[in-house]
């Protein structure tokens, strides 16, 4: 177990962490802190955490600096985290989206990728239930941990991984053997693109999309970054978009623009008449 | 919600037990397929699970697959196996024996509760 971490570095790094990514850490997630960057320490040499805070505070910013803020915004996931908003999306979003867009092309976000469960579940609910959109979906997959959205751009999942809410046929019919690893297929990969971004900045470039997920991510921003970050999804959004948030989390006082919409047992937002 | 746990490992299947003990289940063990059967043949109704062991003396996992699957008796009862053997054909065979679901160990707690969810056994609920 990591020895806890001196006070003084403690509030230093919360400072580094929020003016580098906006992301937010008090003292109750202390243990969090201990547990991530301890492979950062592994991976530089560094004997301490009091050492690595040393690093940290030099400058100009380099790949030490990076791996901290990838290492505390990397979140765990699985395939089909939490199940119902995937049903919502097969049962109600992708039909009601379907006959509106007709051949259209279908743009999705997930906004913060992480290592892909979530767009590569995404994928499997298109080609499963619609063949035909999913031949012309885009899933745009955005985060600011380079490492993971290589793995996203990858598809090469651990045997662990795996076996973590991923069902066992869709698993034989949408992943390769690859020695002990498992590996996306071609007709689930060729519809995912990725790209680093820090929502916490401004961006460029993003079509408006139908389907956004930014779920279990803005419970790490504080309120203004939150209603900074969803206005400017919202207004990244299609007019009859959806956006999808966290189970546990709410957009009541953040964006006064999106009305949540009843839809099963998911929690989701649309845009304002 | 009723599991039988069939694995020759006292180990695994105690660490599968408590867990689903935690959640409220009611759980009945087996060291081996020819055993699970004088079980399930001891039980006034069948359990809505059996976790089933590949590998084990006796009876392996999926001669027991074959045999449950061959019961009409046992139809509604769904069947995961829970094993070491990772490949894919053994996942094709086992999933066209009647197998629900298919999880490869080593593996975590989530992993095992999130597959139970895929058959519709919570165990938060």
């Amino acid at each position: 177990m990591a020895p806890a971490l001196d006070p003084q570095d403690f509030n230093w790094l919360c400072t580094f962490l929020r003016t580098e990514s906006a992301l937010v850490i008090d003292e109750s997630k202390e243990y969090l802190v201990t547990t991530r960057l301890h492979p950062v320490l592994k991976e530089f040499g560094i004997a301490t955490l009091t050492d690595l805070i040393g690093r940290l505070r030099q400058r100009p910013l380099g790949k030490v600096h990076q791996r901290v803020i990838e290492a505390m915004t990397t979140n765990e996931t699985s395939f089909f985290r939490d199940v119902h908003p995937f049903d919502t999306l097969r049962d109600e979003i992708l039909p009601e989206l379907a006959r509106k867009r007709g051949a259209a092309p279908l743009n999705i976000w997930c906004a913060a990728a992480s290592t892909g469960q979530e767009p590569y579940t995404i994928a499997m609910v298109l080609r499963e239930k619609f063949p035909d959109v999913a031949a012309r979906t885009k899933i745009l997959c955005t985060d600011i941990n380079q490492t993971v959205l290589e793995r996203t751009k990858n598809g090469i999942y651990s045997q662990l991984e795996v076996n973590r809410g991923l069902p066992a046929p869709l698993l034989l019919k949408y992943f390769d053997r690859k020695g002990s690893e498992w590996q996306v297929k071609p007709e689930l990969s060729r519809m995912i693109e990725t790209r680093i971004l820090n929502l916490a900045a401004p961006w460029v470039g993003i079509p408006p999309m139908d389907i956004v997920f930014i779920r279990n991510v803005l419970i790490y921003f504080d309120v203004e970054t939150r209603r900074s970050i969803v206005g400017r999804i919202r207004k990244n959004m299609a007019m009859d978009g959806f956006l999808f948030v966290g189970g546990a989390e709410t957009l009541l006082n953040i964006d006064n623009d999106l009305t949540r919409a009843t839809a099963g047992r998911s929690t989701l937002y649309r845009r304002a008449a | 919600m009723h599991a039988l746990i069939v694995d020759d490992s006292r180990a695994i299947r105690s660490v599968i037990a408590r867990m689903l003990r935690q959640a409220g289940w009611t759980v009945s063990e087996a060291g081996h397929g020819q055993e699970a059967l004088e079980v399930l043949a001891s039980l006034d109704d069948a359990p809505d699970i059996a976790l089933v062991d590949w590998n084990m003396p006796v009876m392996d996992g999926y001669a027991l697959l074959q045999a449950l699957r061959s019961n009409p008796g046992y139809e509604q009862m769904q069947i995961m196996m829970v094993t070491t053997e990772t490949e894919i054909e053994r996942m094709q065979q086992a999933l066209a024996a009647g197998a629900n679901e298919y999880l490869m160990k080593p593996f975590t707690q989530e992993a095992l509760a999130e597959k139970l969810g895929i058959l519709g056994l919570d165990l938060a609920a």
